[in-house]
């Protein structure tokens, strides 16, 4: 077992470990911080895989702003939330039931795959190249609709939120 | 400005009046007559104009004035509109211009402008006459002004524009616009006084009458226009291409050539528009109107328009024949019509006690003379003849109108309630209303063709030898005997008019008409005698070298092959012919009536007996109509339509598809829609509703159960999906 | 060399425990959180087999990109609507949240 083998699974092992006190813990504050772990783990697996770009942009955007939002979020309706109240509903059997249900599906189809052992890593040869990948998002020939629409989304999103968060005076329903 | 724009000018001044006076102005009776006179002056003088520079275009009938432009798009190119100005729309433009101005200014005086309000005056009745008290206290009646007076001057402006513009027009479309606006005009202006019933039903008469006429014309101006592509006067008249291939071309009616049938059709047109023999009813009821408004119809505008357009078309009705030949059917037609009319109008005309009347028969009369002209090849005289009675027939009306203001005026100043109208309450007028009494004479004179000086004479002198070069004696001793009747009725009403003593006290306290009514009397009675001069004929004794036949060489370029030589020689039968019956007639009818005393019967009624009732019930051609085709009509209206078809078999259809209808819905409410529609329906709706009930609690509103119902369905398909593709 | 089926395995079992946590949390901002858990999941599908088979295309490395954009509008939209029916309601819980109920 090699080194890496052994960083992957440990860094997994924390990850899930992290994930599921995320979907766990009683009190909000801390499953956000629980979730903020599990970021940093999915992180290090995308350095594992070579994309360091993208580790970065997991820490930028999901440690930095996603994560920091949801905070936010439970410290602005923490007020009320009584935690002696059970975090769970009371279909939470069957939501572990149905999760079960999936994983033993997505099992079954992976392990049915043949493309699932492949003798070696295609980043090896063509590593991560991100000027190509920007030059993409802008090329006509490229990627720059897909590009555009998800500004156009980002934008609506702001928008969006802006809207719907605002607190208006006189208190319209 | 050139000439070409002047011509698109001339109708436009008196629209605009019409507009301006109708929409802004008609409270003001000043300015809504200074704009009517005023329109009137401005066509005049550019009428004038245009009419001097036609004059001093040497071959003007080859070369006319023409202006077009581009108005209706058809399939393929343009229908064109345009004005031409050629030697017949020249002399029609001057004495149109001239008769209309001076008709315009004399309704200023005949409406009584400036005179006080009538005390019983409603708009839509003749004014009554108003109460003024003088100076030294006492109460007198004088007249007083129309009620209606701005409404008058708008649709005589009307009227106006449809007659210039149908002058100047190129085309047969734009001309027939104008002929209905005319039809309008005098259905609006014969029923003028709309309150009398009378006027009323005599506008409705001269609407319908000559409507009988502009069908025929409409059918042939289709089919002109299917024949030949165009309606272009100069495309069709002056083609000789067009017309030869017109007159060889068999139509499918009573074997005549298209030519000869398009040709009737457009006649009779003129029938109703000039007032001939079968359609002729309507013109003596349009007496109803106001005195201007005849002097309009019967001088100026409606009737010269009907001759006009024959006029106009005569190379097209006489295509395929030449001098000399026999006439064409068409031809035969129209000197058959125009013969009998004008003997038929004449006899009427002994017998009438109107003085409006008889001015209404004789233009009946003095139009069927110019039809008979042409349906046997004058054209030149029957132009002339339209021309110089245009100018006399004016006269005569605008006198008759002055006449019979000098009547009620005296009736006024009486209290009497007599006919103002009636010749036989007249009498010594001529020491009355000296200007009137000399201007009727030259008027009258200039009717029954005097010698030598009246313009009438020259015309009728004219025709009436065209009718002898015809060949058609028959033709000829009509009118020859039809101008004796017309000497004898003009005599006749000059003398029972202006000359003996007064047979009523209205008659004795009548007085001369204003300026304003006078002047234009003297101006129309200039042209009555000098409009001759200008068509003497070459050949005529004595006279006929010293003024030239002005008229004839500038009218007779009209006509492509003929006509040139259409009145070589003037043999002196006609002239004979004339040069006595004239004087004959006029010295009989003073003989006869020179002392009528007041509350006689009219002495020719006990000579002629029977015949003069005859006569003076106009041949009961208006009872005739009525059984013929009003009776008829009313019939049909109110016992076959109403009761047969509308009662009997139209509302028994109904009311029995009605109960039909009624059984089939009870049928198919019964058997069809309880049990299978409404059935349907209820098991569909209700069962929607159980179904809603019982899923009801899936709609619990939490988010999370619908997520998980939404993944145990992903689960559970992509399970079956699997096993099965696997 | 880390086989490719650790990383899917990784994946799926991750995406089922924020599948669970949408499921099954009362709150509205842990239902939140296990959306971006499977995002995440999905993430590290993507870029696995990127990695591992077809890291010579760019397909991959711009899918990820928008589902980082997307992520982010979501949680900005979803907590923003969190923090409106909070004020309103005065709850997060989604169970009180039942304004739909037929």
């Amino acid at each position: 077992m090699s080194a890496t083998q052994v960083i992957f699974l440990v860094t997994a092992g924390v990850t899930l470990g992290a994930a599921v006190m995320t979907v766990s813990a009683r009190k909000m504050m801390h499953a956000a911080l629980w979730l903020v772990l599990a970021l940093t783990g999915i992180a290090v697996l995308f350095v594992l895989l070579q994309s360091s770009f993208f580790a970065v942009a997991q820490v930028l955007i999901y440690i930095g702003a996603i994560a920091i939002l949801i905070i936010f979020s439970v410290m602005l309706t923490r007020r009320i939330v009584q935690e002696q109240y059970p975090s769970v509903n009371r279909f939470w059997w069957v939501a572990i039931l149905l999760a079960l249900m999936v994983f033993i599906g997505l099992a079954v189809t992976l392990s049915s795959w043949r493309g699932l052992y492949p003798d070696r890593q295609a980043v090896n040869e063509h590593p991560e190249d991100i000027a190509a990948l920007g030059l993409a998002l802008v090329d006509p020939a490229g990627f720059v609709i897909p590009f555009e629409v998800a500004s156009l989304l980002l934008l609506a999103a702001l928008v969006g939120a802006i809207f719907i968060a605002i607190e208006r005076k006189g208190g319209r329903r | 400005m050139t000439i070409e724009a002047l011509i698109w000018l001339i109708p436009l001044p008196p629209v605009l009046a019409f507009f301006l006076i109708a929409v802004f102005t008609f409270r003001n009776r000043k300015l809504s007559h200074t704009l009517a006179v005023g329109s009137a002056a401005l066509s005049w003088a550019a009428s004038m104009i245009v009419f001097y520079q036609a004059v001093l275009t040497p071959e003007l009938s080859e070369h006319p004035f023409v202006s077009q432009i581009d108005w209706l798009p058809l399939g393929q190119g343009w229908f064109r509109i345009g004005v031409q100005i050629d030697p017949l729309a020249a002399v029609t433009l001057f004495f149109v211009a001239w008769t209309v101005l001076m008709i315009f200014i004399y309704s200023i005086g005949y409406h009584n402008y400036g005179q006080p309000v009538g005390e019983q005056d409603r708009p839509g009745l003749q004014p009554h006459g108003a109460s003024v008290t003088g100076e030294d206290g006492k109460v007198r009646r004088v007249p007083s002004v129309e009620p209606m007076y701005a409404r008058f001057f708008a649709f005589i402006a009307l009227f106006a524009f449809g007659m210039y513009a149908l002058v100047v027009t190129d085309n047969l479309l734009t001309l027939y616009m104008a002929w209905e606006i005319m039809g309008l005009c005098s259905y609006l202006l014969i029923g003028f006084w709309y309150g009398k019933p009378s006027a009323r039903d005599a506008a409705v008469k001269a609407f319908l009458t000559t409507r009988v006429g502009d069908m025929f014309m409409l059918l042939g101006l289709a089919a002109l226009y299917w024949l030949t592509g165009t309606l272009n006067y100069r495309l069709i008249l002056s083609n000789s291409v067009v017309l030869k291939q017109l007159a060889e071309a068999a139509s499918p009616v009573l074997g005549l050539s298209w030519a000869g049938l398009v040709g009737l059709l457009i006649f009779f047109g003129t029938v109703g528009k000039s007032a001939q023999f079968p359609l002729h009813v309507w013109l003596p009821d349009a007496m109803e109107g106001p005195t201007p408004v005849s002097a309009m119809i019967h001088a100026a505008t409606m009737v010269s328009a009907g001759v006009y357009l024959v006029l106009r078309f005569f190379p097209l009705i006489s295509a395929g024949w030449m001098p000399g030949d026999a006439l064409t059917p068409t031809l035969m037609v129209m000197a058959t019509i125009g013969a009998f009319s004008a003997l038929f109008a004449a006899s009427i005309a002994l017998a009438q006690r109107d003085i409006k009347r008889v001015l209404a028969y004789s233009t009946i009369s003095q139009l069927a003379y110019m039809i008979t002209a042409l349906g046997v090849g004058a054209y030149v005289a029957a132009a002339f003849h339209l021309v110089t009675h245009a100018f006399f027939k004016a006269l005569l009306f605008l006198d008759s109108g002055s006449v019979i203001h000098g009547m009620e005026h005296g009736a006024l100043h009486t209290g009497e309630h007599i006919d103002p109208q009636d010749m036989f309450n007249m009498g010594g007028l001529g020491k009355k209303m000296p200007i009137t009494f000399w201007t009727f004479l030259i008027g009258g004179l200039a009717l029954s063709g005097f010698p030598l000086v009246t313009a009438g004479f020259w015309s009728k002198d004219e025709i009436l030898s065209g009718a002898l070069n015809s060949g058609y004696v028959v033709v000829f001793g009509v009118l020859a005997f039809s101008a004796f009747l017309t000497a004898f009725y003009t005599a006749r009403q000059i003398t029972l008019t202006f000359l003996g003593n007064p047979r009523t006290g209205s008659a004795e306290h009548a007085c001369e008409s204003k300026l304003v009514m006078t002047l234009p009397l003297v101006v129309l009675a200039f042209f009555a005698v000098t409009v001759g001069w200008v068509g003497i004929p070459e050949n005529f004794p004595i006279l006929g070298g010293l003024f030239p036949n002005w008229f004839e060489h500038f009218v007779s370029g009209m006509l492509l092959e003929h006509g040139k030589g259409g009145l070589v020689g003037h043999s002196p039968l006609p002239l004979i012919i004339s040069l006595i019956v004239a004087p004959l007639g006029l010295l009989l009818g003073w003989w006869v009536y020179r002392a009528v005393p007041a509350g006689t019967v009219d002495p020719l009624q006990s000579v002629i007996g029977p015949v003069y009732t005859l006569l003076k019930n106009k041949y009961y051609i208006d009872e005739l109509y009525h059984q013929m085709f009003v009776r008829p009509a009313i019939w049909l209206a109110d016992v076959f339509t109403v009761q047969w078809v509308d009662r009997g078999v139209i509302d028994g259809v109904v009311d029995g598809t009605g109960r039909l209808g009624l059984w089939l819905g009870r049928a198919f409410s019964r058997y069809f829609d309880i049990p299978v529609i409404t059935g349907t329906g209820d098991t569909v709706a209700f069962g929607t509703r159980r179904l809603g009930t019982n899923l009801k609690w899936i709609q619990s509103g939490r988010v999370q159960q619908y997520m998980i119902l939404t993944v145990a369905a992903i689960v559970i398909l992509g399970g079956v999906l699997y096993f099965l593709l696997a | 060399m880390i086989p490719l089926s650790w990383y899917l395995m990784f994946a799926a079992l991750l995406f089922c425990v924020g599948l669970y946590g949408v499921l099954a949390r009362r709150n509205a901002i842990g239902i939140l959180m296990g959306v971006e858990l499977m995002l995440n999941a999905v993430n590290i599908n993507l870029l696995a087999f990127w990695s591992y088979l077809y890291a010579m295309r760019l397909n991959g490395l711009v899918f990820v990109a928008i589902v980082f954009v997307a992520a982010a509008a979501e949680a900005a939209v979803g907590l923003a609507l969190i923090i409106s029916a909070y004020r309103r309601r005065n709850t997060v819980i989604v169970e009180e949240l039942s304004l739909l109920k037929g």
